[in-house]
């Protein structure tokens, strides 16, 4: 994967100075895998496979994602530091996720089950005949 | 935003060429390799600040869901599958263009990579009007960030908000006459109306987007007066057919806090949309030097980093999709 | 001979300059502008604190006041402060290059600095604000002050201009290096900006969002912080500190990075440890992402991430007591000369100690329970915020002075004024270990009598340090018309910035320098003739084994 700055031959106009050629058929069959993996992920949205649509739909981003980044983004042949880059900031949102998910789990997620002070107040006065503005709030946590 | 964005790619150095290897390298890099890995390297550590800034908004999702999952579920239904569908191939394929366009710069083709970046204009336009569809239905309906989001869709409400002197704007007062007219169909409503104690929606400010789009619209949303045909049609003509057709005021099931799932839904498509549009700029301004005939196999750097930039914003949208349209 | 400041002339040839060294200059120019402003709010807030009941102004006002401290010291004086000034005009002649990588970029990033002063300044005519420089939910969606949003925009365009900074100087360490220049053959300073860059682009994203989202949930009421509408301010605070403890080091790392060249630089002493200050520093800067929830022991945290932070919190001791040890070794047996930057750099050692010392109190969970939001904490942190990061900003700015302006300052007041600065800095904050200790809440208006004596011992320190300032602003000044011309090495520097002349030429070298290692003391000698330090490369010197 390492990266290579072409010789400088500048009569082939196949290859540039600098940087990498992807060649149209890797990049027309990356946008052909992509849109086959888009229906896939609308597909299985239909299907209850109950927590597991969740996982596969990220699991299925992340493949598109993947795809994206190593051929359309030319990563699969760039430089090792810039690959480090991209991965290391995907990992400081996942730190940042993994961290704050952990925390709120731990609280209790709602003190109260009905609608919040501010929410109950708009719904008291424009709609008083709602469903929900039934749903007074500061009950004791469920 | 535009400034700051687009930035990072125009970063050689134009005014400083000193009759090096090619007329854009700048005088304090020795060799276009090294200008090329630098700009490089810069493009890539900008993308990262975009992953991390996208990336708080995807932790605020995460901790939202994690914690209100069936909201989520039920909110979802609001979403139009179908145009998001149709968004994300969009966004794939201009995806595909702009990778054409960087492989025919670095082939010196410049006609076909011309063509390449039109393509791609086009799709990050046909992106952003079937965006404006999904917007404008939504706001249409009420389906709001904010306290408006609790505001039945209803003349008489809509011109209640110009009474309590928050909008008062020539469109408020067109409301406030189609109000008239429907407040004898729906007499019971009006008159509760004037018991509202009036600090309500005091901290709403005087420019509020919202409410004003909605008094412009007047009797045209989901009102009592309109027949229920006209809905079902206006609906099946916008492609809308896979979700609830119900105001969401009305429906028993309305969970709690829903208001919360569409703030954090305009905030991260909406951010994304505004990326969409400075690339379209950035895009455009590519346009304009390749006719120029600045960009041959030895100088294509922009056009390289203008489509790290546009894969990136795909990106964020592979995950936006399923996260907000797809869940079951 | 021509050099960087008579290159060209005109207002617009600096306003638009690309040279790196002017850059940094303007960079100055605009931190000790805002520092002197940061530095009036906080004498006005130490004056009415100086006896209980209302002094000199209204509680209103005191709010805007320690508001307004907090956000221009933060965000125009400290976070700029090094990297942007310092960082700018020494880092390209440190590695021996003609610029940073990207000079219209660092131009850009600089004008951003500027729009995003402005807007600082807008929210003062807006009616100011009151939120604290944390900007703290509900609180901030609330009050009915309305600079709220433009300091909140100003703050998010200042952040890009941090961004901006940092990632320059990572191309520029990156891809500028010439021949010879290897990883570890590089200042330590350099190490430290590479480090605070690393930060600066993975953390300030995340702030301008926040940001954003304060702003959106003030206008438009999204829900997402505010309770009132079902929002969770507690993930404010997870957001905020996310970026604002590793801004914490944003804020020390070039301070640290500043402290090896002085230290070493000043006792001619090879630096003890050069990788281990090096690897420490970027440690720092990963262990910074780990330990955010410390400033949220009593907000709510669960009890396992309070656990969790505390933990990770005490082993960010590790890595800054590294660099510690490594300084006071370099110290040992070297011919430390007490020039007035390394004055400051002594007092850093003795300042950052307490400061670092009292944040492992402070990281304790149950001896925060206690001390949290009391002047415990302001004491803590300006000890190193400003005891450490911007004593080590003026200890380089010291070091540097000659270098960036070719002219040398009277050494005699130069230490006059550090003693001032140093005992007023103890003698204010030091007093307020105690008052936070006693129970005294920190942003407080008024106060019992029993903190009387303590305040006023405070505030009397407060102002001997400001003379300490002035008076150091006033021979620099002078120093500025009336100095002697500084030789090209007037402390005996190794670095390559002492092989060029001072100040600089525009090009910053005519011949590409040698590059050797930047510690090794050993062939620079005075000279009268120069009136300042040469590198003489004899026999002798030549054939003497590595000195590490
Ligand atoms: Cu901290």
């Amino acid at each position: 994967m390492a990266s290579r700055a072409h010789a400088q031959h500048r009569t082939d106009d196949t290859h540039p100075i600098v940087g990498h050629l992807v060649p149209m058929s890797t990049l027309v069959w990356t946008t052909l895998a992509l849109l086959v993996l888009t229906i896939l992920t609308v597909a299985v949205r239909y299907i209850d496979v109950g927590e597991f649509n969740i996982v596969i739909a990220i699991g299925i981003a992340v493949l598109k994602a993947t795809l994206v980044a190593l051929f359309f983004m030319h990563l699969w042949w760039d430089r090792p530091f810039n690959q480090i880059v991209f991965v290391a900031c995907i990992s400081f949102v996942v730190l940042l996720i993994a961290l704050t998910v952990i925390d709120t789990k731990q609280n209790a997620p709602t003190l109260y089950t009905g609608n919040p002070a501010r929410v109950q107040e708009v719904l008291d006065a424009k709609a008083p005949e709602a469903p929900i503005t039934k749903q007074t709030g500061l009950s004791s946590p469920g | 935003m535009t400034a700051i964005d687009s930035k990072p790619e125009e970063t050689p150095g134009l005014d400083e060429s000193h009759g090096s290897d090619t007329p854009f390298q700048a005088h304090h890099f020795d060799t276009p390799i090294q200008q090329y890995e630098s700009v490089k390297l810069g493009m890539w550590l900008f993308l990262g600040t975009e992953i991390l800034f996208f990336g708080a908004l995807f932790a605020l999702y995460t901790i939202l869901r994690a914690n209100d999952p069936e909201l989520f579920s039920y909110a979802s239904q609001y979403l139009n599958t179908i145009l998001g569908g149709i968004n994300t191939a969009v966004l794939i394929l201009s995806s595909l263009s702009m990778a054409a366009a960087v492989h025919f710069a670095q082939r010196g083709r410049k006609t076909l990579m011309l063509i390449s970046l039109w393509l791609t204009l086009f799709g990050a336009a046909g992106f952003l009007g079937i965006k404006y569809f999904e917007y404008e239905h939504k706001i249409h309906v009420n389906l709001n960030w904010g306290p408006s989001f609790y505001y039945p869709v209803d003349a008489a409400e809509a011109a209640a908000v110009g009474e309590d002197g928050q909008v008062s704007t020539v469109q408020d007062e067109n409301a406030r006459a189609a109000a008239d007219e429907s407040a004898l169909l729906s007499a019971e409503r009006s008159t509760s109306l004037p018991d509202v104690p009036e600090p309500r929606l005091a901290p709403m400010p005087p420019t509020d987007a919202v409410s004003m789009a909605q008094s412009a619209i007047g009797p045209g949303g989901l009102s009592a007066v309109k027949p229920e045909e006209k809905i079902k049609a206006e609906r099946a003509a916008a492609g809308e057919v896979t979700y609830s057709d119900k105001p969401h005021l009305e429906d028993q099931d309305l969970p709690v806090n829903t208001h919360r799932f569409f703030a954090i839904y305009y905030a991260m498509t909406g951010l994304h949309g505004i990326h969409v549009v400075v690339g379209m700029v950035m895009i455009g301004w590519l346009i304009l030097r390749g006719t120029k005939g600045h960009f041959d196999n030895r100088y294509y750097a922009p056009v390289d980093l203008g489509g790290l930039y546009w894969h990136v914003v795909d990106l964020v949208w592979i995950f936006l999709f399923p996260l907000f349209y797809l869940i079951h | 001979m021509d050099n960087y400041l008579t290159w060209t002339k005109g207002v617009a040839s600096w306003v638009f300059t690309l040279d790196h060294k002017r850059i940094g200059v303007m960079y100055l120019l605009g931190v000790l502008v805002s520092f002197l402003v940061g530095g009036i709010f906080a004498l006005i807030i130490r004056t009415e604190l100086i006896a209980p009941g209302q002094t000199i102004i209204e509680p209103e006002t005191y709010n805007i006041m320690f508001t307004l401290h907090g956000a221009v010291m933060v965000f125009l004086v400290i976070i700029p402060s090094i990297p942007g000034s310092l960082g700018n005009f020494v880092l390209p002649i440190m590695l021996g290059a003609k610029d940073v990588a990207f000079p219209r970029l660092n131009l850009f990033s600089f004008h951003l600095w500027i729009i995003g002063a402005v807007f600082t300044v807008l929210a003062l005519l807006f009616g100011g604000f009151d939120t604290g420089w944390t900007f703290y939910t509900p609180y901030s969606t609330k009050t009915e002050l309305g600079g709220v949003v433009p300091v909140i925009f100003g703050v998010f365009i200042l952040g890009f201009s941090s961004i901006f900074t940092g990632l320059n100087f990572i191309v520029t360490v990156h891809k500028m290096r010439p021949k010879g220049m290897t990883w570890f053959r590089m200042p330590l300073f350099l190490w430290a900006l590479y480090a605070t860059a690393l930060i600066q682009i993975l953390a300030t994203p995340v702030l301008a969002i926040t940001l954003m989202l304060v702003g959106l949930e003030r206008v438009f009421q999204i829900g997402i912080f505010d309770p009132a509408m079902g929002g969770d301010p507690v993930l404010f605070q997870h957001f905020f500190w996310f970026y604002s403890h590793p801004a914490v080091y944003i804020m020390i790392l070039p301070a640290m990075g500043i402290i090896s060249e002085l230290i070493s630089v000043h006792s001619h002493r090879h630096i003890f440890g050069y990788t281990f200050i090096a690897y420490s520093s970027v440690a720092i800067a990963v262990f910074s992402f780990l330990v955010w929830g410390h400033h949220m022991f009593t907000s709510g945290q669960s009890a396992l991430m309070n656990t969790i932070f505390s933990a990770i919190t005490f082993s960010v001791a590790v890595p800054s007591a590294i660099k510690v040890f490594n300084w006071l070794a370099t110290l040992y047996k070297g011919s430390i000369a007490l020039n007035t930057a390394m004055l400051y750099a002594l007092g850093f050692i003795f300042l950052f100690t307490i400061g670092g010392l009292t944040g492992i109190y402070l990281g304790t969970l149950n001896v925060d329970v206690h001390l949290h939001d009391t002047y415990f904490v302001v004491a803590h942190f300006h000890y190193v915020m400003m005891g450490s990061a911007l004593i080590a900003f003026i200890g380089g700015l010291h070091h540097w002075w000659p270098k960036m302006f070719g002219r040398m300052f009277d050494e005699t007041l130069g230490r006059i004024a550090f003693v001032l600065v140093f005992v007023g800095f103890n003698v204010t904050f030091f007093t307020q270990f105690m008052l936070g200790s006693h129970g005294m809440p920190r942003r407080y208006y008024d106060y019992q009598p029993e903190f009387a004596s303590y305040h006023l011992i405070s505030t009397i320190g407060s102002y001997v340090m400001a003379a300490g300032f002035f008076l150091t602003a006033a021979y620099l000044l002078h120093s500025l018309f009336f100095g002697r011309k500084a030789p090209a090495n007037p402390w005996g520097g190794r670095s390559l910035e002492w092989q060029c002349t001072s100040p600089p030429p525009h090009d910053n070298f005519k011949v590409t320098p040698s590059v050797g290692d930047c510690y090794d003391f050993r062939a620079v000698h005075w000279s009268e003739e120069e009136q300042g330090y040469v590198v003489i490369r004899d026999e002798e010197s030549a054939n003497l084994p590595p000195a590490h």
